[in-house]
């Protein structure tokens, strides 16, 4: 019984056992789920400080032949890197159950699909056998379909411009528009992935990550080829320009937990993939494309960065920002060096945390005013003090504040890119955070500054502070004190980069 | 030399109480207390660190990031001559705004005077913390918290408009600046691979160096309120008066200036930006004291004063005159937030900004008035208070180079003209306002400004020891003026200019021997372009919607009906194929077998051959 099988069969067992509670007992179906989050969580906490550094490489591996004769195995094991997102997919789950607590259309269904989504998500983090690993990556998208077309909020987007006659025979804006664009885009994205796994097992021999990183010898050009059919097919998940399209209308549609958990982790798993798979197994192509990688996350944040400055609904603005945040993400690993790598995995776990928090904070206040469009909102911390305080600071996490964790990743990305072969990526990268600083507090200014409205709203209650309180602390924690994963995940970006050069 | 981490982490305790503990936070008074302990703990500790202090370099530092291909980058704290000093001018000055506060703001709900003093709290670490860094990673994130709490503070009434615009604009127009400190931090970081002090003194001059200083400058500009990123000061005003006096006043918008002298060592290599330095401090001490003579709100009369201030500095910097530099901030810190108190205490009475509102308030505010009075001779240069000697040390430095010279010379009239403009209009006259009922602040106001006005008044014979301390951090004579002979006539010219300014005040404003009406009147264009700001403002805001809002909605439109167009049109198209190919699966056996028949016949027609 391996370690990290705790990751797995925790939120599994959670699921199991919700299916069996009765429908009534509402109380007990969320203490189950809560319960289920916790020994991830503490895990996750552990780790960092087990975690070997002098040995480095996958440690806690743990092997079971599923088929031996293909080369498929129960492969499991993790680095600094994985070690970081399994911190963060353990937050994200147990701030999203916090912020669920006072759902009440399907409340059982509603966590058993939670469940199942993080144990797909926690199964990709440490699985080193790409079926398992595809698998998992599977089951972690397929749920979101269910969550988002069951749960989700709906609204219409006329449609304009030359393809405007489109929109209202596909009822664009609606949950269910949303959830089937989302599914098909990853859907498709994952026909890429497959695709390209069975390439890399048919001619490394083997679905193991470890033995395809020896093994595997492909000639350079089928290695390009390759890897852009990984890029394309993770990168779909990771909001990648020009295939972000389904991320905000997607969040957007989500009820809150969806939004966490798929902008919070689920986009984290695209970007992994790349960096994992694409870099990882194929790093000579990697290193040739990298210049593609970086210039497209550059579009990606600047793009995100003024197209969330366009929107009036504030999900939507939030699921552009975090086209813009993903995209600080991939500049980093496209830079090939230490702080850029070591800056890109934190900040997915830091964009992980604080997009977590605007999706909660936007869809509470959105449950208590029913309204979406900022246009209509205003001084709405007169009567959401809380609520005004959490977004002000996930406001000034996502500008890159120091002393909140946004700052370290952001300064990393761009230290890495200004010492990659494109120091000029840097300076796209640091206008992104003054673009984002004038959309994100122009928006804090507008839902919650001025005179207080005419009708008194209800601030956060109960498991939704814990929740807000969970995550202000986790981005304050990573803010001040980066070591906490920086020490496991630096020695690991140094030996990934080895496969570079570097 | 352990005093300086009670000077530092003794606000931090008192933010973390506040911020953890809502209850103590809520309840007003307590937490104002529990800030102003802190601050007083952190006040005594600073004066016990300046008598002990040796002369000597003290340096703590701890690995923040690991990294193998660069050097770590680290986190540490630097005990110097200048900190010691610049912490001493923080510690005071945030002692008294805090005490005063509590009388300026006691019309403040209880949670809503905790959260005032939880920002204080965190505004007097982090600006601390700025004094004490010791490298530039680490100066930067602490100027940006500052940053951050100098947002919080000026949009504090979040619920007045103009307060929330303000503190937008501030934040922005700040982080502009930021973006150009951000670059220079990374071009040092990247040419040199470390970026605390004692390594980059060490430097020899080059190219790279150049363009990281640059850069650090241009974040300076921003946080200084060098033309033209000085467009939020005067804004910033929306703020509460006390936070004015310590952050806009004192302490943060200093910052770039301390930021400056910290580097000298390193700027003497760069000469080129040090005379950009130069002209850039004496043309925003001269536009600044320009627009200040039209202005009718006492507190932004002040703001462009502390802009034109700034800009005296700056260029002293840019003459290479650390010293003459930093003993500017010194005195300069004590007599304009002396004035902010004092205009606040103004306003406290009156409930306006409005000096046209005004006037007559010597006889029921008498202190306030004395006090007032006290820092306009201070700022006006006159001796023996310390606005003179700072202000001549200045003018001496910067003889060298005529036009800046001459520049801040003009400035010297201008600034004691609209000073005393200011102050012949609030206090003497008959009151203009027949409405309102002034009264003396309470003493828990008066004391605080007192204290400022004993040391507004005396800073200025603490010269030697201001100069002798920064030596000490910089390693070599902070001022310049020594190895110059530098003409005689400067302090004589200096003060001729300050008493005409004041004169010129008092022939209009309370003599009105001549009326400033009338000149208004005859020269309308050019005070309608200082009324507007030479319509710097304008230009940003210009930039912000072509640069910003154009963009953005030709970004969003583009994205929802273009891309997302192609999007739902192949999805469409798809649905409709499908729509079309699903009337041959009608499951009708003559259809299917008809199929069967044009699928043979073409297929017999391709294997033939046509």
């Amino acid at each position: 019984m391996n370690l990290l099988s705790v990751f797995l069969l925790s939120p599994f067992i959670g699921a199991v056992l919700l299916f069996f509670i009765p429908r009534g007992s509402r109380t007990l179906i969320r203490l189950v789920a809560l319960l289920s989050a916790l020994p991830p969580l503490a895990l996750s906490v552990y780790l960092p400080f087990v975690y070997d550094t002098a040995r480095g490489g996958f440690q806690f591996l743990g092997e079971i032949p599923l088929l031996p004769e293909l080369g498929i195995a129960y492969l499991v094991g993790v680095d600094g890197i994985s070690i970081a997102l399994l911190f963060l997919t353990a937050v994200i789950y147990l701030t999203a159950i916090f912020t669920s607590w006072r759902i009440q259309t399907r409340d059982k269904e509603f966590f058993i699909y939670l469940a199942l989504l993080v144990t797909g998500v926690f199964g990709v983090f440490v699985s080193l056998d790409l079926f398992l690993f595809f698998l998992f990556y599977e089951l972690a998208v397929l749920p979101m379909y269910l969550l988002i077309g069951i749960w989700g909020s709906t609204k219409e987007i006329p449609g304009r411009g030359v393809f405007g006659w489109t929109y209202e025979a596909l009822k664009v804006g609606t949950k269910e528009y949303g959830a089937m664009k989302l599914t098909l885009y990853l859907l498709v994205g994952s026909a890429f992935i497959l695709a390209g796994i069975f390439y890399l097992a048919v001619h490394g021999g083997s679905f193991s990550y470890l033995a395809l990183q020896q093994s595997l010898d492909l000639p350079p050009d089928v290695a390009r080829v390759l890897f852009l059919v990984f890029y394309v097919g993770f990168g779909v998940l990771a909001g990648i320009w020009p295939f972000h399209t389904w991320s905000p209308d997607g969040h957007a549609a989500a009820p809150a937990a969806g939004s966490m958990m798929h902008a919070g982790v689920l986009m984290k798993l695209g970007a992994y993939g790349v960096l994992r798979v694409g870099f990882g197994l194929l790093p000579e192509a990697g290193a040739a494309l990298a210049w593609l990688v970086g210039t497209i996350a550059v579009i990606n944040i600047l793009y995100g960065a003024f197209g969330a400055g366009w929107q009036d609904d504030i999900k939507y603005l939030i699921a552009y920002s975090s086209v813009s945040h993903m995209g600080v993400v991939m500049l980093g690993m496209a830079t090939l060096t230490e702080p850029g790598v070591a800056g890109s995995v934190y900040q997915m776990v830091s964009h992980g945390i604080m997009t977590g928090l605007l999706f909660t904070i936007v869809n509470l206040v959105y449950h208590k005013t029913h309204v979406r469009e900022i246009s209509r909102m205003g001084g709405l911390a007169h009567f959401q003090p809380v609520l005004a305080t959490a977004f002000v600071v996930a406001g000034m996490t996502s500008l890159g504040l120091p002393g909140l964790s946004g700052f370290v990743a952001e300064f990393l990305v761009f230290l890495g890119a200004f010492t990659s072969q494109h120091p000029w990526w840097a300076v796209p990268a640091i206008v992104g955070a003054l673009l984002t600083s004038i959309y994100v507090l122009r928006a804090a200014r507008n839902i919650f500054f001025g005179p207080a409205p005419v009708h008194a709203v209800e601030d956060a209650q109960g498991s939704e502070v814990v929740s807000i309180v969970c995550l202000v602390a986790t981005l304050v924690l990573l803010g001040v004190v980066p070591r906490f994963l920086l020490d496991s995940l630096q020695p690991t970006v140094v030996e990934f980069l080895k496969l570079f050069g570097g | 030399m352990k005093a300086f981490y009670l000077v530092l982490f003794a606000p931090f305790v008192s933010f973390a109480l506040l911020a953890l503990w809502p209850g103590l936070r809520r309840s007003g008074k307590p937490a104002a207390w529990t800030s102003i302990a802190a601050v007083a703990v952190s006040l005594l500790s600073a004066i016990a660190l300046f008598f002990q202090y040796d002369g000597g370099v003290h340096e703590v530092r701890w690995v923040w990031i690991p990294l193998a291909h660069f050097p770590s980058l680290t986190v540490g704290f630097l005990v110097d001559g200048l900190s010691v000093v610049m912490a001493l001018v923080v510690a005071l000055v945030a002692f008294a705004v805090q005490v005063y506060s509590l009388g300026y703001m006691s019309e403040e709900p209880p949670a809503s005077l905790g959260r005032y003093y939880t920002y204080h709290s965190l505004f007097t670490f982090s600006m601390l913390g700025l004094v004490f860094a010791n490298n530039l990673l680490e100066a930067y994130i602490f100027w940006e918290l500052v940053g951050a709490c100098s947002y919080l503070l000026i949009g504090f009434w979040f619920y007045k408009p103009s307060a929330a615009r303000a503190a937008l604009k501030a934040f922005w127009t700040t982080r502009l600046g930021d973006v150009g400190f951000a670059l220079g931090i990374a071009v040092l970081f990247a040419h040199f691979g470390f970026l605390s002090y004692d390594k980059l003194f060490a430097l020899e001059p080059s190219h790279a160096l150049f363009l990281g200083l640059l850069g650090v400058y241009v974040g300076a500009m921003g946080k200084s309120a060098q033309f033209p990123l000085h467009i939020w000061l005067p804004d910033a005003m929306e703020g509460p008066t006390p936070v004015s006096a310590l952050i806009h006043a004192a302490t943060m918008v200093a910052a770039g200036v301390f930021l400056m002298v910290r580097l000298m060592p390193a700027l003497q290599h760069t000469p080129e930006l040090l005379h950009l330095v130069l002209w850039i401090g004496a043309i925003t001490a001269f536009l600044a004291a320009t627009m200040a003579l039209v202005e009718r709100d006492i507190k932004r009369v002040l703001a462009f004063s502390t802009i034109s201030q700034l800009g005296y500095m700056m260029a002293a910097v840019g003459a290479l005159s650390a010293g003459a530099a930093f003993f500017h901030l010194f005195t300069h810190a004590f007599f304009k937030a002396l004035l902010f108190l004092a205009a606040g205490s103004v306003i406290h009475a009156m409930h306006t900004n409005d000096m046209f509102a005004m006037g007559g308030l010597a006889r029921p505010m008498r202190w306030t008035m004395i006090l007032f009075l006290v820092g306009a001779l201070a700022l006006a240069g006159m001796p023996p208070l310390s606005g003179y000697f700072s202000k001549d040390e200045i003018l001496v430095a910067t003889a060298h180079a005529p036009v800046p010279f001459a520049l801040l010379m003009i400035t010297v009239f201008l600034t004691a003209f609209y000073m005393f403009r200011a102050f012949f209009l609030t206090f003497t006259g008959e009151p203009r306002n027949p409405e309102s009922h002034p009264h003396e602040s309470p003493v828990v106001m008066l004391w605080p400004m007192g204290v400022l006005a004993i040391l507004a008044a005396v800073a200025g014979f603490f010269g030697s020891t201001v100069h002798e301390m920064l030596n000490h951090s910089l390693g070599f004579e902070s001022l310049h003026s020594g190895e110059e002979h530098h003409p005689a006539w400067i302090p004589y010219l200096g003060l001729g200019l300050g008493l005409l300014g004041i004169l010129v005040a008092w022939m209009g404003y309370a003599r009105r021997i001549f009326r400033p009406e009338r000149v208004y009147a005859a020269f309308y264009p050019l005070a309608k372009v200082l009324e507007e700001r030479y319509f710097i403002d304008h230009i940003f805001l210009l930039l912000y919607w072509l640069g910003y809002n154009t963009v953005a909605t030709v970004v969003g439109f583009v994205d929802r009906y273009i891309v997302d167009g192609v999007v739902n049109f192949v999805t469409w198209a798809t649905f409709e194929v499908g729509k079309a190919l699903r009337r041959f699966h009608n499951g009708v056996v003559q259809d299917i077998l008809l199929g069967v028949v044009v699928g043979f016949l073409i297929l017999a027609f391709f294997a033939t051959g046509f």
